[in-house]
């Protein structure tokens, strides 16, 4: 008995050290829920910590009695066969591990409630970003209605100090099925919903890169709907901005690779601002070299993944929706030519 | 004891042809028959279940595993959750409820012999109709075999512009079926209950396992109810063209989430209740003291029953309800944890000053208090609202239920095999295989679930075939894996003791445990009419009664 | 175990509540929990239909039916109580009653649902207002046409000369069904007719 109330502690350690341990190889590719980064997620974060303490302060307790009563109970060898005194029940201990879990309901509650009031019932400052986020089978679509642009997976906020908060504000729909907006430093979770419109508000208090993903099972490739969090400075993200307002470039040098794209059936689903092609049903391809992943995170932009993800999709990302193109070598690396030139 | 008990041939079927031993079997209304078929039944879907979880474990033993491809690996998982949940969790409780029921409260049989047989039978038929979709799930669109919606099918995934082909059929026609034959089991279990006591049998002296099995009867009418209603609006959905839950005609996704938590919540505590009863049940025996607190153990189930019934939306936290409703749920879920620590309480002040026997029953059920109390903390935590919004649909939700359901409702189960095993085979488990599986499921249950909770505060979303390395999943992923090996070892040395049993195990008697319940007092496996005499008793412990005429319980109550 | 050294003196009179009442509570509680989910959508998805026709404009009162349906729970009251006293006679014409008035609502129903079809273009996949209409109505009308046929089956026994007083008990289970019927159309009622419209 004794080896196995070892082993279930030692598991329990283990799991407690596991945490912090993985949590110190590379902090910004962990998105680990004790290192909030942002208000929400801060509250939350001190909401846990109370939590763990009085569920763990319970644990402590019962965990004591239960070990007592096995080692200080148990049958010894020298026993005289008799049966123990045979005891019914107790009314005042009944009433006592009543009525004391009972104030620590409450008092849980009371600290949750106020929690819940501070995130969601926030009012939006002025200063604050509007985006749309629209959930797709199996990517992000990112809007900013106020600042004209339109990008995909890889969502840019400006940087929030707490002194002048710029918070960002997101509404957050679907096109399809349900999906979940997560990035665990910034907030916690969201759903999208299709028929439903549903908010979330993060202002990041450190630029950087915060990874995420889709935390509702949304389909085939739910696993790849990844999502990043480009913390800028003010700065930068004006600049990101005016980068990304501009329509796509026109370069003759790759005319070749644009007729592919505006005579196959790319513009179905895809848009390039300036040209023909105005699809909705896949990301919006205008800055397309904007960005560093493609596929919602599934492979880095790079040439060849970029060539490889057109050729054959199933290749990086089997069972999203983007078709295979069937083009012949030459048609491909026209065309990868042309998105190349889309910065 | 048992000296004059009614002898019988230990099997009545001896010489006969096997295809008349399987028709005695398939045409059964014997409660204790189709008891154990709905054991044996589920124990199959276990393993088929067992399975499908190694296979989701191996994919993700390191990441970007390509072991099987993410098509496959969701079936896996929306197989592996359904036939859990509706194919071996529900049967085999209603299984050792069918067995242990009507010999505890001294009935010959169930009030409803042939809804009986009927209900098992549907619930078989589900089970195969689940299965079947491997092959006839294809339809003629080419597309999906088996579903792949995940078991809570959340719309609009299951309509047909997202679910083509038979699979959400399979599984909406599979669930709906063996949903009735639960409903019609849970008509039985109560009917049987209030209408078949022996006499002197009051409320007040039922065994704490007839209480159990007849809150949790009454749990199943009014949440089964519900899913069957909402798999009835999606079939009217997918076949008639109604608009229920199709987003793009106004309907509701969200709808779709509350109609399946009214039952799913309350599902849980069906699952765990039959199993606090074999707990409570084993724990007086092996401690030799009565269950302490029998009327609030009564009462705190009852108020658990209720409560459930109010906490459903505790899963929708993060759909995005008002701050009150995230309030009203928070509240409701934190307070079930009251009647919940008073049963964990009762069961450690039965062991206080008992003389504990520490037999393979009332090991597992150490380790069911243990991990259950665990379970019952990471519940508090994914109650407070904002912090499911960080652990929702994280693994640490995927540990936490299975803390539930492996760590709780599985090791209660176990500690009931062993327990109940002499009195439904007539003879002895093996004590050393027994505590040798014990041993090797408590560690690897340990090593795989404990673990797992970690991934989920490091961001690992639920329900992915593979994620990326480099993200502080990878060790801990593979060392869940491992734990998946100690499990399937246990539990083939489980099935090995069990069998091995069956043939060569020594004889049990009627009473091998020196118990105090009426299932002891007839023979060991019990005569079809279970007893020649309708007994009659005048407390909770009649055969304590019986053992000790100086000290009867009767004088105390 | 002595079987004879258990059976103490126990109490006097021991008895408890028949398994058929029980048994048939237990399914009306479960069959209720059916409605009231599919009264819950019916009133979520009130107003909510994107396009005609909407239940103002196509829906009549069914007093008639109702009032049929209503009366059928009373003609079966009056059954049971004749069987029991072994007056199949009178059992027999209560029962027909109850028979012939269920037939009336289930084909004044009938009669219903082909004119909103045919006349009124309303189907189930034609709006929300259908869909909830058509599953709760016709939920409803399933139960109906199950007690028509048990209520049918008992008519067929009683013609053939079956029927004991021994059967009340069986009969009255039956009784409680019917009029669970019933009371579920007064929801319906209320919720369809007069808080829909």
């Amino acid at each position: 008995m004794f080896l196995g109330l070892g082993v279930m502690l030692a598991g329990s350690l283990l799991a407690a050290a596991g945490l912090y341990a993985d949590s110190s190889a590379s902090p910004r590719q962990v998105s680990n829920i004790f290192k909030p980064l942002s208000t929400p997620a801060g509250e939350i974060h001190r909401l846990s910590l109370f939590v763990l303490g009085v569920t763990g302060a319970i644990f402590v307790v019962v965990f004591s009695l239960l070990v007592y009563a096995v080692v200080k109970f148990r049958k010894r060898g020298d026993d005289d066969g008799s049966e123990p005194p045979q005891v019914y029940g107790s009314n005042s201990l009944e009433l006592a591990w009543t009525v004391i879990p009972g104030l620590i309901v409450l008092v849980l509650f009371l600290a949750t409630a106020r929690v819940i009031h501070a995130i969601q019932d926030a009012p939006q400052p002025p200063s604050a970003v509007e985006v749309t986020v629209i959930g797709h089978q199996f990517w992000w679509e990112f809007r900013y209605p106020a600042l004209g642009v339109v990008t995909a997976n890889e969502l840019h906020v400006p940087v929030s100090d707490p002194a002048h908060p710029r918070p960002t504000y997101l509404t957050l729909l679907s096109a399809d099925t349900d999906h979940s907006f997560w990035v665990p430093q910034l907030n916690g979770k969201t759903d999208l919903i299709p028929n439903r419109v549903n908010h979330m508000w993060i202002d990041p208090y450190q630029t950087g890169m915060f990874l995420g993903q889709c935390a509702q099972y949304c389909g085939t490739q739910h696993a790849k709907m990844l999502l990043r969090v480009y913390v800028d400075s003010p700065e930068e993200f004006d600049r990101w901005v005016e980068r990304e307002k501009k329509p796509a470039q026109m370069n003759d040098a790759v005319s070749a690779g644009r007729r592919i794209f505006e005579t196959t059936a790319c513009l179905n689903c895809h848009a390039v601002s300036g040209t023909v092609a105005n699809g909705l049903f896949g990301p919006d391809l205008t800055h397309l070299m904007s960005r560093e992943t493609l596929a919602s995170g599934a492979a880095l932009n790079t040439h060849a993944n970029l060539r490889l993800w057109i050729h054959d999709p199933e290749a990086l990302k089997p069972g999203s929706l983007m078709p295979a193109m069937n083009l012949n070598d030459q048609d491909l690396d026209a065309l990868v030519a042309y998105l190349e030139t889309l910065k | 004891m048992a000296s004059d008990s009614i002898a019988l041939p230990r099997t009545e079927e001896a010489g006969r042809g096997l295809v008349e031993v399987l028709h005695d079997w398939v045409v059964t209304v014997d409660h204790k028959k189709l008891g154990l078929m709905y054991i044996l039944y589920s124990l199959v879907f276990l393993v088929i279940g067992g399975i499908e979880a190694t296979i989701i474990r191996l994919q993700l033993i390191v990441p970007h595993n390509h072991l099987v491809s993410p098509q496959v690996f969701n079936r896996m998982m929306t197989m592996h959750g359904t036939t859990m949940i509706f194919f071996v969790a529900m049967p085999i409780l209603f299984g050792f409820g069918n067995y242990l029921v009507p010999l505890m409260i001294g009935a010959r049989d169930m009030a409803f012999p042939r809804l009986n047989a009927f209900s098992f039978w549907l619930t078989a038929f589900g089970g195969l109709l689940l299965y079947f979709s491997f092959i006839g799930g294809t339809g003629l669109y080419g597309a999906g075999s088996a579903p792949d919606v995940g078991w809570w099918a959340y719309a609009p995934l299951t309509a047909r512009a997202f679910s083509k082909g038979h699979s959400t059929d399979f599984w909406t026609i599979a669930v709906l079926v063996s949903g009735f034959g639960s409903i019609g089991t849970a008509v039985n279990f109560i009917a049987t209950i209030i209408s078949m006591r022996c006499p002197g049998m009051t409320l007040n002296r039922m065994p704490l396992l007839a209480w159990l099995n007849l809150v949790m009867a009454g749990l199943v009418l009014v949440t089964i109810s519900p899913l069957t209603a909402a798999q009835i609006m999606l079939m009217l959905d997918r076949y008639l063209g109604a608009h229920f839950f199709d987003t793009q005609a106004g309907g509701s996704a969200a709808i779709w989430m509350h109609f399946f938590w009214i039952f799913g919540h309350p599902e849980v505590y069906v699952l765990i209740i039959p199993c606090f009863a074999f707990v409570s049940e084993v724990i007086p025996v092996f401690s030799r003291k009565p269950i302490f607190g029998y009327p609030v153990m009564v009462g705190a189930t009852v108020a658990i029953g209720f409560v459930s019934l109010s906490v459903w939306a505790h899963h929708m936290f993060t759909i995005g309800m008002v701050s009150y409703a995230n309030a009203f749920f928070t509240f409701s879920t934190m307070v079930v944890g009251i009647p919940t620590g008073i049963k964990i309480f009762n069961w450690i002040g039965t062991m206080w000053g008992g003389k504990l026997i520490f037999k393979a029953p009332m090991l597992f059920c150490i380790g069911f208090l243990f991990q259950f109390l665990i379970a019952g903390l990471t519940g508090i935590m994914l109650g407070a609202a904002p912090f499911d919004w960080q652990l929702g649909n994280s693994y640490f939700v995927v540990a936490h239920f299975h803390y539930v359901i492996v760590g709780g409702i599985l090791f209660a189960l176990f500690a009931a095999f062993y327990y109940w095993f002499p009195k439904m085979s007539g003879r002895m488990y093996s004590e050393p295989l027994a505590k040798l599986h014990f041993w090797l499921f408590l560690i690897g249950f340990h090593l795989t679930f404990d673990l797992m909770h970690i991934p989920g505060l490091l961001g690992m979303p639920r329900r992915i075939y593979t994620y990326e390395p480099g993200r502080g999943w990878d060790e801990l992923n593979l060392l869940i894996t491992v734990g998946v090996f100690f499990q399937i070892a246990g539990v083939l040395v489980f099935v090995g003791n069990l069998l091995w049993s069956l043939w060569k195990g020594r004889d049990a008697g009627n009473d091998p445990w020196d118990a105090w319940t009426l299932e002891w007092s007839t023979s060991s496996p019990p005569p079809e009419y279970n007893f020649a005499q309708i007994p009659a008793v005048r407390s909770r412990r009649p055969l304590w009664d019986l053992k000790h005429p100086e000290d009867p319980d009767w004088k105390y109550e | 175990m002595s079987q004879t050294s258990m059976a103490m003196p126990a109490e006097p009179q021991w008895a408890l509540p028949g398994r058929g009442p029980v048994g048939m509570y237990s399914l009306i509680l479960a069959e209720s929990a059916i409605f009231i989910i599919f009264v819950v959508a019916y009133l979520f998805y009130l107003g909510k239909s994107l396009t005609g026709p909407y239940p103002r404009d196509v829906l009549e009162l069914p007093i008639f039916a109702s009032i049929c349906l209503l009366s059928s729970s009373a003609t079966i009251h009056f059954a049971i109580p004749a069987l029991r006293k072994g007056n199949i006679g009178a059992f027999g014409m209560w029962w027909f009653a109850t028979l012939a008035l269920g037939t009336i609502f289930l084909t004044s129903t009938g009669l219903e649902w082909r004119h909103l079809i045919y006349e009124k273009g309303l189907t189930i996949s034609t709006n929300l207002f259908g869909t909830t209409y058509y599953s709760l109505v016709g939920l409803h009308a399933f139960h109906v046409t199950v007690g028509l046929i048990g209520l049918a089956l008992g008519m067929l026994f009683t013609l053939l000369g079956q029927v004991k007083s021994e059967h009340a008990e069986r009969a009255h289970v039956f009784a409680l069904y019917w009029h669970f019927v019933d009371v579920v159309w007064v929801v319906v009622f209320t919720v369809v007719y007069i808080v829909g419209r």
